[in-house]
């Protein structure tokens, strides 16, 4: 075999592997702009010949699919924040405070990577119902925060730890208080980190399943994936519909990642890389 | 400086709100699981010890759970050596520069960021008996005898919601290894050319014994991935028909929130855990060689 053929070959292994990925979802972004005629045999995959834009819109007002948008972004934002603030301060003290437990306490935190989130999960149904925050928008930040909270953390300390000290040493010989260098001095320098930690946070946070539908149970409080699910099952003949809602569910995620390509592949292998 | 960050003070304000939610809502409901294992107990009525009945139950009397870690293994094995493999070629492929490249990992990647409930569902319409594509493309060649009910049918309905698992996690095994293979020294392979090495025994030689230590982390990441798997199984099948697809993670969520199982579900969750602990180490432990070796290349 000559070169040029064993590279064509090659080459198209990648094509066909790209296609196998892509096919799917082409077909899901085009049923969902189709009547049920087109995609139950009058034209099953090609592009629709009536592009429905009525199925999104039917999809954002009867099945209450804003409402649960809403919920996810509440959802996402305030854990995303939380995540930062806390896991921000936290690597902060594991890699430039001195103190006795670090050691254990930076290997807890390891630990808590590892923890399978089902093995918490009836445990933590029963601590919040008896809190009194299971069900509500606390009862499901909680969980989000403190699942995101170690990866986090490795994140973050991975980049502390190459970080030169001379910046915070000069402030705080001018007399900088820890809490104003922290703030003024040190966010600003770990932000590209924090970026990467976030965009995790919010994938996961977004994504999630399992705690989002053991844990609420009212549609007030309902997130995207859930609403989706059931909508799904309550139209479940109305396939066009059930794509607009998945589409909705996909575009933010699909968004950020086609804007921050390398941001996001680099934030969901951090992990992998660096353990 | 050394002295301001020695303060006790300052250390408790920046380490404990993370750790104490930490503990209280991550570490403290795991512990709480394994003691959960160890009874039999409903969630409102009084807990017996049980000691490790609830494990052996598992094993003997259960006519569930066998099948389920059974499906779970099918999962790691697939995981292992249909998924990693492809994702290491195209990796080899790709970190070559080929036209393209940044395209083609852009595009492997897009199912990953997608949520597991938008792939399963997806992939139920794909396997949909009547509408569905693969029908349909099946109907389309006209071997009407492979027309199956894939997600009703007990044989198939497991196979079939491991098709997605694989498919979804391709783009991200792919760039661990395609990110493993450029941190590779390009010195090897100028050694290797100037030898007449060709790339195909560069690839065997030098990359792969290279990389043990990327394949390793991938391995732990399919392994556990597939013990634990829930999202996917519990979207397409939720373990039916008749538990043919049931994997551990169903079983219990079905025991603990369905049946109100606590004590026994429990144990199926801390069964979880300790398999993904252990097996972990056995790989890491079966790398132990390897990775020395490539440390002496």
């Amino acid at each position: 075999m000559t070169k040029k053929v064993k590279r064509s070959i090659l080459y198209l292994i990648l094509v066909l592997i790209a296609l196998t990925q892509l096919f799917p979802l082409y077909w899901l972004v085009t049923f969902s702009l189709k009547s049920n005629i087109e995609i139950f045999g009058a034209n099953v995959i090609g592009l629709p010949q009536e592009w429905r834009w009525d199925n999104y819109i039917e999809a954002f007002t009867t099945g209450g699919i804003f409402r649960y948008f809403m919920n996810s972004v509440l959802y996402s934002l305030v854990t995303v924040v939380m995540t930062g603030l806390l896991s921000a301060m936290a690597g902060y003290a594991l890699t430039r405070m001195h103190w006795k437990f670090r050691a254990l306490v930076f290997g807890i935190f390891t630990l808590g990577i590892m923890i399978p989130t089902q093995a918490a999960l009836l445990p933590l149904f029963q601590v919040l119902d008896k809190l009194g925050l299971k069900g509500g928008y606390l009862g499901l930040m909680i969980p989000y925060t403190v699942f995101a909270i170690p990866m986090s953390i490795m994140i973050l300390t991975g980049f502390y730890k190459g970080i030169p000290k001379e910046m915070e040493e000069a402030a705080y010989i001018d007399g900088c208080g820890v809490f104003r260098c922290f703030a003024s001095i040190i966010i600003p320098i770990i932000k590209p980190a924090l970026a990467t930690a976030s965009i995790f946070t919010f994938l996961n946070t977004w994504n999630e399943l399992m705690f989002a539908n053991t844990l609420v149970d009212s549609d007030k409080f309902r997130t995207l994936p859930v609403g989706i699910m059931s909508f799904a099952g309550q139209y479940s003949t109305d396939w066009g519909l059930i794509g607009a809602g998945m589409v909705i569910a996909t575009l933010p995620t699909i968004l950020i990642y086609f804007l921050l390509s390398n941001q996001v592949q680099e934030s969901l292998v951090a992990g992998a890389v660096k353990g | 400086m050394e002295r301001m960050l020695g303060k006790k003070k300052y250390i408790a304000v920046f380490v404990l709100p993370a750790l104490l939610l930490f503990l209280l809502f991550g570490i403290a409901p795991l512990i709480t699981t394994g003691v959960y294992s160890l009874f039999d107990y409903d969630g409102i009525g009084k807990m017996d010890f049980l000691g490790l009945d609830n494990y052996i139950e598992l094993f003997t009397t259960d006519r569930y759970f066998p099948r389920a870690l059974r499906n779970s293994f099918i999962l790691v094995g697939a995981s292992i050596f249909i998924q990693l493999p492809v994702s290491l070629a195209l990796a080899m492929i790709l970190s070559r520069g080929v036209k393209g490249e940044k395209a083609f990992r852009t595009i492997y990647f897009i199912p990953v960021v997608i949520s597991s409930m938008v792939i399963g569902q997806l992939w139920m319409k794909i396997f949909h008996s009547e509408y569905g594509l693969l029908n349909i493309f099946i109907r389309f060649l006209g071997m009407k005898d492979f027309e199956y009910s894939w997600l009703s049918n007990p044989s198939t309905a497991f196979l079939s919601t491991v098709v997605p698992s694989i498919w979804q996690y391709i783009g991200y095994h792919m760039l661990i290894f395609y990110a493993g293979i450029k941190s590779i020294s390009t010195d090897y392979y100028e050694a290797a050319k100037i030898d007449g090495a060709t790339n195909w025994q560069t690839s065997i030689k030098i990359t792969i014994p290279l990389l043990a230590p990327v394949i390793k982390t991938c391995m732990v990441f399919a392994l556990t991935g597939s013990l634990r798997a829930f999202d996917l199984i519990y979207v397409m099948t939720n373990g039916g028909p008749n538990h043919a697809s049931d994997v551990p993670g169903t079983l219990m969520y079905n025991n603990l929130f369905r049946k109100g199982l606590y004590g026994y579900g429990s144990a199926q969750a801390f069964f979880i855990v300790l398999e993904c602990l252990v097996l972990s180490l056995v790989i890491s432990k079966l790398f132990k060689r390897a990775e020395e070796n490539a440390s002496a290349i």
